[in-house]
């Protein structure tokens, strides 16, 4: 009887004590899931899924309230990984993919207000006052701030043009 | 000596008697060349001439740059005109930079320097020249072979494998300089040899060119007596035998594992225009300036092979062929299954292009695609033994990923399947279209984290600066707080004194 007691006792306590510990150590600060999900996010912060920034598009990925297929910059990559992680299907039917694009500074309206050179979240303009501004291709997400800032409607996005090194055979038509 | 078996591949009409024939011609200097800065796989050249300067045969225009890259050479003496981009010989038909030369008809060497025994320079010294030279491989992939030359020295290749099979139809410009020229090739093919320590030297030709087998035969004993065995050997002709993978595997049983190089199985495998163009090097001192060009093609008038300059347009070596006789159907750079189709002969040729097809409505045949029926002749006619119909349905609905997982990257592109299919289906178009994808899809998720890795950094940045500025107002403040503090001390402690001082004089 004693034994018993004792016995249940210490294993209650241990198991106890072993719980305790790992809730402080092994503790998880909020949702793992959105921390990894908006680590894959552009990171851009551009707003155009409509939430307020990538955190809270990944918060609303790991709730189930955004489609994979929010995230107009990250292209269709982004949408294949975010499905593998989530394990959902991606719905493409009515997207339609225009296919990269980057920002276009047009040299004959640019003021050089440096508007678009500070809301740009790759630093991919280069500019400063009064000097017309010029765009890196490769920094580019088309994200489209700085169309939506620029005084003069001297920015626009246009689609990535081929060169030699990114051109590719297209796809062949297809005959049912 | 015993051959290996070979899988699948396709048996072409061959069409080589049309310009197989007459000799090899120089073409006459043409009035301008456009010579692009890349002409090989690699990082383009960088040109080191200026609009108007003067330049003579064999003058360096622009230095490769890169780890993989190739200089490029004036092709004849002349004026530089203009810097800037040309449509090029691709088949986008897409502009890339060129050097426009004006040829002035003199044809003025550089001073040339050659060595007085090449075969007395160490193998580095070799591949050095050879680099310098800007020799690409000539048979038609034009990767650098100075990059060769040094991978396979570093990886201890044991057989050097000359690729004499050239089993594109039509074309016949390797056949003609075997026969022209082969014991110049011979000598090329024992310094490439020399500069890469194989102990093997096997040449492959296939058995439709006997006038080529017996020249290189005789011009190769003739080279045993002085030293080094080169092996010819005839190889049965057959598409694609010419292809790097197929011709190892025919002479030495051997496979290029999934994914691997020629090198990692101790091999070596060179074009003989290459060897041609490394003998030149070596022996004169002479960069690749020209190479042979097949003109040929039911419209062609008077179908031959020319010795061209790099840089001369299409159209100037089709009007020394006598023009067009017929409507082209089809303009095609290079032979008509792997070749570059062309939508105008105003596009120079490069050191790659070994011919220019002009093909009439009757040759083409061209027909529309229809279903797949499954008769798998495509799996019997591929020489990777793959199987092109099930790597087509997965591109078809959309899934190039799954395509690689039944072969995409091991397909050489070489048109077999294509070429059999009862329906007409352009398979090969299917792969390099699931190629470009991929590879783009590929370049845009590194872009994405590249971008991402930019943003991280802005965010970090305005954070600083915030930081700064508020640690900035602090220290202000502070300061401020000090010296209204001072000011007070100094009023008070004045006040005090001139208290005392009152009291004193009251006292």
């Amino acid at each position: 009887m004693i034994a018993a007691l004792l016995s249940l006792t210490l294993l209650g306590l241990a198991l106890g004590l072993g719980l305790g510990y790992a809730a402080i150590r092994l503790k998880v600060e909020g949702n793992p899931l959105v921390d990894e999900l908006e680590a894959m996010l552009p990171g851009s912060q551009c707003g155009q899924c409509g939430y307020p920034g990538c955190k809270g598009a990944a918060q609303a990925l790991a709730d189930g309230a955004a489609p994979v297929t929010l995230c107009p910059p990250g292209g269709r990559p982004l949408v294949e990984a975010l499905a593998a992680k989530l394990g959902v299907e991606a719905d493409l039917t009515g997207m339609a993919d225009s296919g990269p694009q980057v920002a276009e500074v047009l040299e004959d309206l640019c003021i050089g207000c440096t508007k678009c050179y500070k809301v740009c979240p790759t630093d991919a303009i280069l500019g400063a006052a009064k000097q017309i501004h010029a765009v890196f291709r490769e920094a580019c997400t088309a994200c489209g701030k700085c169309v939506d800032v620029c005084p003069t409607e001297a920015t626009r996005m246009v689609a990535l043009p081929a060169t030699l090194q990114t051109w590719y055979w297209a796809r062949p038509e297809v005959v049912i | 000596m015993k051959l290996f078996k070979l899988r699948g591949g396709v048996h072409p009409e061959g069409r080589k008697d049309l310009s197989a024939e007459p000799p090899i011609r120089v073409l006459p200097l043409p009035q301008r060349l456009y010579v692009p800065l890349q002409q090989h796989i690699g990082a383009p050249a960088r040109h080191l001439v200026t609009v108007g300067e003067k330049v003579k045969k064999g003058q360096l225009l622009a230095a490769g740059q890169g780890a993989v890259s190739a200089p490029v050479h004036a092709p004849t003496s002349g004026r530089v005109v203009a810097i800037g981009d040309f449509p090029g010989p691709h088949p986008s038909g897409l502009p890339m930079p060129t050097l426009t030369i004006e040829t002035d008809g003199e044809d003025v060497w550089d001073d040339l320097q050659a060595p007085a025994d090449p075969f007395a320079l160490t193998p580095a010294e070799v591949a050095a020249r050879v680099a310098a030279a800007g020799i690409v491989g000539l048979g038609g992939a034009a990767f650098p072979a100075a990059v060769k030359l040094n991978l396979s020295r570093n990886s201890e290749v044991h057989t050097l494998i000359m690729n004499g099979g050239e089993c594109e139809p039509y074309l016949t410009c390797d056949d003609r300089l075997m026969q022209e020229r082969a014991p110049q090739i011979v000598e090329g093919i024992r310094l490439i040899a020399h500069a890469t320590g194989a102990r093997e030297i096997l040449v492959g030709i296939e058995d439709n060119k006997p006038e080529a087998l017996a020249a290189m035969i005789t011009a190769s004993t003739t080279a045993a007596a002085a030293g080094g065995a080169v092996k010819v050997i005839a190889v049965p002709a057959m598409y694609p035998m010419g292809s790097e993978k197929q011709m190892i595997q025919v002479l030495t049983g051997l496979e290029v594992p999934a994914g691997g190089r020629a090198a990692d199985i101790g091999v070596l495998v060179h074009n003989v225009g290459t060897a041609y163009a490394v003998q030149q090097a070596l022996r004169l001192g002479r960069p690749l300036i020209s190479r042979i060009v097949t003109v040929s093609g039911g419209a062609i008038t008077a179908p031959g092979n020319l010795e061209v300059l790099v840089g001369t347009l299409a159209a100037d070596v089709v009007r020394a062929c006598g023009g067009l006789r017929a409507e082209a159907a089809r303009l095609v750079l290079g032979g008509p299954m792997m070749g570059t189709q062309l939508s105008s002969l105003e596009v120079p040729l490069v050191k790659g292009s070994g011919g220019v097809l002009a093909l009439t409505g009757k040759e083409v045949e061209a027909s529309s695609p229809g279903p797949c029926i499954r008769c798998s002749s495509c799996v019997r006619a591929c020489p990777m033994g793959l199987l092109p119909l099930e790597m087509a349905a997965r591109i078809r609905a959309g899934d190039p990923a799954g395509s690689v997982d039944w072969g995409l990257k091991d397909c050489i592109a070489c048109g077999s399947c294509s070429y059999v299919c009862p329906s007409h289906i352009p398979l090969v178009h299917w792969f390099n279209h699931a190629k470009g994808d991929l590879a783009a899809r590929e370049r845009l998720k590194m872009k994405n984290e590249a971008t991402k890795k930019l943003a991280d950094e802005r965010s970090e940045r305005m954070a600083r600066i915030v930081r700064e500025r508020e640690e900035a107002a602090r220290l202000r403040a502070a300061r401020k707080a000090a010296a209204d503090a001072a000011k007070k001390a100094t009023a008070e402690a004045a006040a005090a004194a001139a208290k005392q001082k009152l009291e004193e004089v009251t006292a």
